[in-house]
């Protein structure tokens, strides 16, 4: 379990980082916590001419509240957004998420940008930016762009970023002061990537109810429920309606089977945890 | 001496090295000059005959100094022996075909591992891939493929035994249940993976320096395979081993392996398995089909059973294997007292990685199915699962017991290690708590599991495998024993060093062997110091010596008594000859020989020590020159395999009851532990607390095969659990919320100190007890646990296949007859 002979390069400002990435044309690989890549670097089966590590760009570090927006540059780590009072004030659900992302050490190291980028359907965070309408910012040799989690991701480990774009900034709408949210998952062991996750927000404003509802775990990418979305916003949050939105999510998952869930079970859990998640988020919501 | 450190959970002295980091293991061992590495080159087809080798592009690869072929182990190797007369020829790397993913093909030497890994994906091997067989039923049929042309079928072994009269016993029975189990492969995940250096030396001796753990069968094994005298080859292992758990004892044919290519190369070769080696190709437990059946009378009296196994070793045989059948021949009734018994153990070959000892080598199957048939008998019977084990557990006025299998259970007390879990988990209480729960509609359920828990296997029990017209024959030399050798010296100053021929994985032997030294001399565990780093050249070792099997607790520690013993003795015959008394008025006590009466002058270990090192002139005539000795300590019940396949399998045989509660969730099928109790009988208990470390252990390593681990294969061979994202080792935070231990003391009389094995403990009960209270849990719906492991997945497929066979998931007793506790909260 070595990898193979890869360049090493180390930069220190984001378009350092990118002359870089142009340079190999595609045959470079960004490095950000190392949580996944590295061990596929000495499974060798990520084979890269080099790897350019993007944590001495410190500027890719940080999180503010702007504009109605919580940005968190790309390489803020999971653990520091545990503990972002920030986030714990205006982004709840995504304090609650990253509880569920791997142990300690894991998240000590991993970090939002490269949690998104590396788009494991799995994972938490790609499920969060789904169900709070998020956008992720990339920069390549052309300019920015922003991309919403539709755009962005494509299937299991794909995204549409090019391989000269580094993902730098993720931008989460404040949720509105009152929303109630939950993040309910199930994997065989804690800290491991979801058999299914379900981010859950809901707010009441002016006698309507807005629901955010998305998966990890149940298909290739992070899927958005808006349909089960529409029952509860319609029929507010009582139990039958939130039952009703529960069944209506396990029809519209597409998940797989692997080693560890079969494809009916996933849509069973897709179902019970929607249902578990908006009932929580319900009981918090003011 | 007024004080004993026996019994005291004195803080290990082995954790302030460990914990900072400054343990000795086999890959910190010191520089070695021109030392290269190795990397192995393994089959990524399950079944592939071998058409030739390329190894040109390797061997001009940057650092390579060597490469072998399966072509060099046929011409320069001899296959391993096997415990087996089936003509399976196991050699330390694949020479004809490859049998499972992961088998070693080839080794490249280079300057570093990364270099050795880059050429080692230059090594080409061309093979004609075959079909694949995984599960043993199925690699039994006739149109199975078959693994070893020169067998002719895929079953290694099978032996029919048969105790007492058990066709009468079922033809006389009230009762007859039968059922069918699978147990899944799994192993260990010992923190620490397999590592070797081998040097060859000028004089023609091999050096390997790893981190071996016994039986030391496995040393005169490889020098065979080796062509070298036993005494041509010096295993020598680093006081550190980061775990085992019965793994290691399968790293020989690596150390055949590792050697090879250090003569080859010309230079000392280092190769530490990687994790995903580890996973691939390590070791295991055997995957199992059993068929059990069980007949009693209707007063739930047990008369007998049948047990049909089919163990999977998977590509090849390999020694200890088929343990994995009979290691338990001796305890097979486990704590019952029937009498009549069939055994039908077929060891089947199939394509899958090689399987050996896994903590509670074979028991963790034996007792999954047993409990499982136990809890069925109640059901059947309309008893409680606490009231059918008590029927039939044999009762401690028999004591010591001979088993009907030829097993020699030393001690215990059954009944009362019963009735303390009982006490513990306040059973009648959980019943009302399950029957409140099962009116709320809740899945709640409560399991029992017993068993016999046996520690330092009687080596004699491999020959179980062979025919009695085998053994029977005047060539054959039967086999036995179980032994362990200490050393004890005192120096000049009078300060204690005692020397081990074991190998510690974790266990704490020094801080135990400490413990013992300082009760036999009067002095403190300070005074001691404890040397183990097993080398064969300079230690006293046998065959089946090693740390396996729960042996130290045992085997070792009264080796470690005895020669204490004989040097105190020594110091009073000594005492003796200086105060010019009869020994006989002299006693030991206090750290110093006294005068019985307690009149008259006393001398202290120091003071002998110092005069007998100082002035030989001041020893008594004939008296040896020199303050230490020397015990080899062996059990006079370990006697080889009778002519009717009775063998008393193990030494010591402690005792385990195990009482769990869990809840299964109505809606995602996972499962909460909501009280886990467990009990166990292992004689006198030396440190508390390392005791406990290991039942806590043994207990996250059952859950692990009940719950979370299985090495996974598809159906055409390929392995699908390579990486710790499938393969699921239980961490802390899936521990249960608490493991609530009480301890019963029965003695041994066969260990000067009265001390039992315990280091497998709970590996073998849990897999039983979680099983039985999941099934109890479920019963409203009828279904019952015959598989390992449990995942949320499986459970919910079961779940929901019930619910379509008309049993509505919903809150029922009916027709469930098991008796309440308190009928005022039964619910009918």
């Amino acid at each position: 379990m070595k990898p193979p002979k890869f360049e090493y390069h180390a930069p220190s400002t984001l378009d350092e980082a990118l002359a870089l990435l142009a340079r190999y044309n595609g045959d470079a690989k960004l490095l950000a916590g190392g949580q996944s890549l590295v061990p596929l670097l000495n499974f060798r089966l990520a084979r890269p001419a080099a790897l350019i590590d993007l944590n001495r760009i410190t500027s890719l570090a940080y999180i503010r509240e702007h504009d109605g927006h919580v940005r968190l540059g790309a390489m803020t780590r999971q653990r520091a957004i545990e503990f972002s009072p920030v986030v714990a004030r205006r982004l709840p659900l995504l304090r609650e998420a990253t509880r569920w992302v791997g142990h300690l050490p894991i998240r000590s190291r991993g970090t939002i940008g490269g949690s998104i980028a590396h788009a494991d359907p799995s994972a938490e965070y790609p499920a969060v930016l789904t169900a709070l309408e998020g956008e992720v910012v990339a920069r390549g040799p052309k300019g920015e762009r922003t991309l919403s989690s539709g755009a962005l991701f494509e299937t299991y480990l794909t995204t549409t970023l090019a391989p000269d774009e580094i993902l730098t900034e993720v931008r989460l709408p404040v949720m509105p002061e009152g929303a109630g949210w939950a993040f309910e998952e199930l994997a065989r062991r804690h800290g491991d990537f979801a058999i299914v996750g379900v981010a859950a927000a809901v707010w009441r404003s002016g006698g309507r109810v807005t629901a955010r509802l998305a998966t990890a775990g149940a298909g290739g990418t992070p899927r958005r429920l808006r349909a089960a979305e529409e029952i509860v916003e319609r029929d507010g949050l009582g139990a039958a309606a939130i039952e009703a939105a529960g069944r209506r999510a396990s029809e519209l998952v597409e998940p797989d089977a692997d080693i560890h869930a079969s494809a009916d079970y996933r849509r069973h859990l897709a179902g019970v945890l929607t249902e578990r998640a908006l009932k929580r988020a319900a009981e918090r919501a003011a | 001496m007024s004080d004993r450190w026996i019994g005291k959970s004195v803080k290990r002295v082995e954790d302030f090295r460990l914990l900072t980091g400054r343990g000795t293991y086999i890959d910190d061992h010191p520089p070695i000059g021109n030392i290269h590495h190795a990397a192995i080159v393994r089959s990524r087809h399950p079944h592939a005959r071998i058409l030739g080798y390329d190894v040109s592009k390797a061997r001009a690869a940057e650092g390579v100094v060597g490469v072998i072929t399966g072509d060099d182990v046929a011409r320069e190797t001899k296959p391993f022996a096997v415990g087996v007369t089936t003509p399976v020829h196991y050699y330390c790397a694949a020479t004809d075909k490859v049998r499972f993913v992961g088998e070693p093909v080839a080794v490249v030497v280079a300057r570093d591992r990364y270099l050795a890994e880059d050429a080692a994906e230059l090594v080409d091997v061309e093979y004609e891939p075959l079909p694949a067989v995984v599960d043993p039923e199925k690699a039994l049929q006739p149109d199975a493929p078959v693994l070893h042309d020169k067998v002719g079928t895929n079953l290694a072994g099978h032996r029919r035994l048969v105790y007492g009269d058990p066709e009468r016993a079922f033809r006389e029975a009230d009762v007859v249940l039968r059922e069918r189990f699978r147990f899944p492969k799994y192993g260990s995940t010992p923190i620490e993976t397999y590592g070797i250096i081998a040097r060859w030396e000028p004089d023609g001796i091999c050096t390997v320096w790893s981190n071996f753990m016994g039986p030391f069968i496995m040393h005169p094994l490889t020098a065979r395979v080796l062509g070298l005298p036993e005494n041509k080859l010096r295993f020598i292992v680093p006081t550190d081993i980061g775990g085992s758990f019965g793994i290691k004892s399968s790293i020989y044919p690596y150390i055949a392996l590792i050697a090879l290519a250090a003569k080859h190369a010309g230079v000392p070769v280092k190769w530490i398995e990687d994790r995903r080696e580890h996973l691939l190709a390590s070791s295991s437990g055997t995957d199992r089909v059993a068929y059990r059946e069980l007949a009693a009378k209707r007063d739930g009296t047990v008369v007998g059973m049948r047990f049909k196994w089919l163990d999977n070793v998977g590509g090849y045989i390999r020694s200890p294997e088929p343990g994995c059948s009979f290691r338990p021949t001796g305890n097979f009734v486990g704590p019952y007292a029937f009498q009549h018994l069939e055994v039908d153990a077929s060891v089947v070959m199939t394509n899958k990685s090689l399987t050996g000892p896994n903590r509670g080598y074979a028991c963790g199957h034996l007792y999954f199915e047993t409990e499982g048939m136990m809890d069925r008998l109640a059901d059947e019977l309309g008893l409680d699962p606490i009231e059918i084990r008590r029927r039939n557990l044999i009762a401690p006025e028999q004591m010591p017991y001979r088993t009907p299998t030829g097993g020699y259970y030393d001690s215990g007390d059954y009944p009362a290690a019963l009735d303390k879990a009982v006490q513990v988990a306040d059973y009648a209480d959980l019943r009302r708590q399950q029957a409140r729960a099962r009116a709320n509609g809740r899945w709640f359920g409560i399991g029992v599991a017993l068993a016999v828990d046996p520690s330092v296997s009687n080596m004699g029990y491999v020959a179980t495998a062979l025919d009695p017209e085998f053994r029977a024959k005047p060539e054959y030399l039967p086999k036995s024993g179980a032994v362990d050798a200490a050393t004890v010296k005192i120096d000049p100053l009078g300060r204690v060093t005692t020397i081990l021929g074991t190998t510690p994985q974790g266990q704490g032997h020094q801080t135990v062997v400490a413990q013992i030294v300082a009760d036999e001399l009067g002095l403190t565990p300070d005074d001691i110091t404890v040397v183990d780093e097993m080398d064969t050249f300079t230690r006293i070792w046998s065959i089946s010596s090693g740390t396996y099997s729960s042996r130290f607790g045992s085997v070792g520690t009264s080796a470690v008594a005895l020669a204490a013993r004989k040097l105190r003795a020594k110091l009073v015959d000594y005492a003796a000859h200086l105060m010019e008394r009869p020994a006989a008025d002299l006693e030991f006590r206090d750290g110093a020989v006294r005068p019985r009466s307690g009149k008259g002058p006393s001398y202290s270990v120091k003071d002998l020590a110092g005069r007998a090192h100082w002035n030989t002139e001041s020893l008594p005539d004939g008296m040896e020159p020199g303050l230490q000795a020397t015990a080899v300590f062996g059990f006079g019940v370990s006697r080889a395999v009778d002519a009717e396949d009775r063998v008393n399998s193990s030494n010591t045989y402690g005792f385990i009851a195990e009482i769990m509660a869990v809840e299964v969730d109505r809606r995602t099928a996972a499962i909460t532990i909501l009280k886990y109790v467990t009990v166990h009988d292992a004689g006198t208990i030396i440190n508390p607390m390392i005791a406990e470390g290991q039942i806590y252990g043994g207990a996250l390593h059952g859950l692990g095969g009940a719950l979370y681990e299985e090495l996974k294969y598809d159906d055409d061979g390929q392995f699908l659990t390579g990486t710790f994202m499938d393969y699921l080792v239980p961490t802390a935070t899936e521990a249960p919320a608490e493991i609530e231990i009480a301890h019963i003391v029965s003695p041994s009389p066969l260990t000067p100190l009265g001390s039992k094995g315990l280091g497998e403990s709970s590996s073998m009960t849990v897999p039983a007890v979680i099983a039985n209270a999941v099934s109890d849990a479920l019963r409203p719906l009828g279904i019952r646990i015959t598989e390992l492991p449990m995942t949320p997945s499986n459970l919910w497929e079961m779940i929901r296949q019930a619910g379509d066979r008309g049993a509505e998931p919903r809150a029922s007793r009916a027709g469930h007859p098991r008796p309440e506790p308190d009928s005022r909260h039964s619910l009918q």
